[in-house]
């Protein structure tokens, strides 16, 4: 195994495949001669050259447009949104053409692509640059979702995102792209709509994925020591969703608590926890917590920030109440 | 204050620009079929694949009023030099997209009136497998890329097409045609910005039929020659009798050569205008304009006028026509009855081809 962070588990991702398979480029704004704008696509154009590594105009809903025509014809584009919070420009492509272009056809079309970038809130952004977007796209037919939390479950989905024949949005996030974790030195590839137990344990299930899985984590190490056993099920890919996990995890622990960085209204969370009452209702000891983003656009000053968002301690209180325990 | 005139005012100023433009740019009137590399065969084709549409859009219209067509329903009637004539310059292998006027270019793309009648019937047997509508008609292997209903939408998926083309080191040119509205919408200014920088073998034909559903062109555009605005690109451009077949056929045949062989774009306005209204549910002309115009286009039928030439250059007899004529209505007539006898699609397709499996 090796040490890497998220930022280059990517970049092993897209220049192993763009090496395999010639028909994958990848195009978007400040991907070529800046490198990227977080540095994810870093020394792909010096190694794969112009013809693959595009720069674009600021200009989201057309050159995702571009993106999904070159797929219908062949080629498989992946296209890097700076940050998804642009992607919104190119909601008409992604769910007008992208996701319904096989089904309108008759099974004549497929748009193999991957829609890739940082989703979520960074530190300071404010509004318009905070937003989770796992449940706007995961509510569309048509459309696979990829939120992980690994880089080895980055680098693995990553990989399949590019060889999968559908159009995937795989969410990624700025504050992770440091973050390091042991990647296997050999060729892999995981398999989308598969979830992963990340941590055993026997008192209470929490439910989470792409960055909001660190937050827990330390929250299960604090509970640890108050000896509650905290078992965290990471879906990684938002759709199709795998619950079989969830549902097994619930049976065993009797409680869930589901960990969503996005707002809470007609949310992934709200999909979880519907799956749970349609197919485990029984089992359930505890009402089910959740812990969103506050309902509210993100505030730009540190401290509102800061309340705005899931953190350690929500995580801790929500779990607590699930297991009745006062403080 | 000069441009406070009134309305009134303003559109007979609106329709002589119109006129205008391609007056400069029309056919020799006085030897029409000079210069053109097509054949008697292929000009009878080009007045056989107009009729098609016509008669079809008939029967589409007769179908709607029975409700055996549901939805939106936009007909092509007088637009069909545009289509045509473009297509007369397309190979078959090129790329064809459009928007939810779509029926005719569907049909002059060899997608059959069986294939077409039943997708708005809504059968399986439609083109789209009866998943797709009036609206979205596809065919991948003849390269009809839709059908697309959100108005500009489409237009970087043409460039997408283009880009492929290029990428794969294929000689194919992508031809995309549109109403002068989608000309307003972002994406069209993005993507022709983007199709010029990169060189995309791709052309846009914009089909000026002057009204964006009730909106007259002069009162959306603030530039009224809409061909002009590539010149913010540096795209060549030009405008086009679009009820004249010949010309379009050629200029949509510089456009494509220059696409195909030197990867250089085009925008080419045509002019056209819609008998009908705007869909099925519009009345033919409305509040937005008047009988007497419409009237007045009619009198430039591009079927008509071109049946004519036909005749006077002995190319095709009034007897001729009118056997072709008969033949064709037999066609559309054999369409309504196999769409009718065909199966709506099973139950079971309403799951099926969300995805790749």
């Amino acid at each position: 195994m090796a040490i890497i962070t998220w930022r280059e588990a990517l970049n092993q991702a897209m220049a192993e495949e763009m090496e395999r398979d010639e028909n994958v480029f990848i195009m978007g704004e400040e991907v070529g001669v800046y490198q990227g704008a977080y540095k994810v696509t870093a020394g792909l154009l010096q190694r794969f050259g112009e013809k693959r590594v595009i720069d674009t105009p600021i200009v989201e809903a057309s050159f995702t447009g571009i993106g999904i025509g070159a797929a219908m014809v062949g080629l498989r584009p992946i296209v890097e949104m700076m940050t998804f919070n642009f992607s919104i420009l190119a909601m008409d492509q992604i769910f007008n053409n992208a996701a319904k272009m096989r089904y309108m056809s008759g099974g004549q079309f497929k748009v193999p692509m991957v829609i890739r970038g940082p989703n979520g809130a960074a530190h300071g952004l404010a509004a318009t640059h905070s937003q989770s977007f796992e449940s706007f796209y995961s509510h569309v037919p048509g459309l696979y979702v990829i939120a992980p939390s690994t880089p080895a479950d980055a680098k693995g989905l990553l990989k399949s995102a590019i060889r999968d024949d559908n159009p995937v949005i795989f969410l990624e996030s700025e504050v992770m792209y440091g973050q390091k974790g042991e990647v296997p030195e050999e060729e892999y590839t995981i398999p989308i709509g598969v979830s992963d137990v990340k941590r055993e344990g026997k008192d209470v299930t929490v439910v989470t994925w792409s960055k909001m899985y660190y937050i827990v984590q330390k929250a299960a190490d604090e509970l640890k020591e108050e000896d509650i056993d905290v078992e965290i099920i990471d879906p990684r890919t938002i759709r199709p969703l795998d619950d079989s996990k969830i549902i097994e995890s619930v049976k065993k622990t009797n409680r869930l608590v589901v960990v969503e960085e996005g707002w809470p209204f007609a949310s992934v969370s709200s999909e979880i926890i519907t799956r749970v009452h349609q197919k485990a209702f029984d089992y359930l000891d505890a009402p089910i917590e959740r812990v969103n983003q506050a309902d509210v656009p993100m505030p730009y000053a540190a401290n509102l920030e800061k309340a705005s968002l899931p953190n350690v301690e929500r995580v801790k209180k929500a779990i607590k109440k699930v297991l009745y325990i006062e403080e | 204050m000069a441009k406070s005139a009134a309305p009134k005012k303003k559109q007979s100023k609106a329709n002589k620009t119109f006129d205008k433009a391609i007056k400069k740019t029309l056919t020799n009137q006085k030897a029409p079929l000079e210069g053109l590399d097509l054949s008697e065969e292929k000009l009878i084709q080009i007045y056989r694949q107009m009729l098609l549409i016509r008669r079809f859009e008939e029967k589409a219209a007769q179908m709607y009023g029975m409700e055996k067509i549901m939805g939106f329903c936009h007909l092509y009637n007088g637009q069909e030099a545009v289509a045509v004539g473009a297509n007369a310059a397309m190979h078959e292998t090129d790329y064809m997209l459009t928007a939810y006027r779509d029926h005719g270019h569907a049909l002059v793309k060899g997608i059959t009136a069986n294939e077409v009648m039943a997708e708005l019937f809504g059968k399986v047997t439609g083109c789209s497998r009866g998943k797709g509508g009036s609206m979205h008609l596809f065919d991948a292997e003849k390269r009809m890329m839709g059908g697309h209903a959100i108005v500009g939408g489409h237009i970087p998926l043409a460039a997408g097409f283009a880009f492929g083309s290029k990428y794969k080191a294929e000689q194919d040119v992508t031809v995309c045609f549109f109403g002068e509205a989608a000309a307003n919408q972002g994406v069209f200014h993005e993507t022709l910005n983007m199709a010029a920088l990169w060189k995309l073998p791709v052309v846009y034909i914009c089909e000026n039929n002057r009204y964006g559903m009730g909106t007259a062109f002069e009162r959306a555009f603030a530039v009224w020659d809409i061909y002009e605005r590539a010149s913010a690109y540096n795209m060549p451009r030009d405008v086009v009798d679009g009820m004249d077949v010949l010309d379009m056929y050629r200029k949509t045949k510089e456009a494509v050569d220059r696409a195909r062989y030197e990867h250089i774009p085009t925008f080419l306005e045509a002019r056209t205008y819609r008998f009908r209204g705007h869909s099925m549910s519009d009345p033919i002309h409305g509040h937005y304009r008047t009988k007497e115009e419409v009237e007045e286009m009619k009198a430039k039928d591009p079927i008509i006028n071109f049946g004519e030439l036909l005749k006077k250059e002995n190319i095709f007899s009034e007897e001729q026509m009118k056997e072709m004529d008969d033949e064709i209505k037999k066609i559309v007539n054999e369409s309504i009855e196999f769409a009718e006898k065909s199966e709506e699609p099973p139950l079971e397709d309403l799951y099926t081809d969300v995805i790749v499996e």
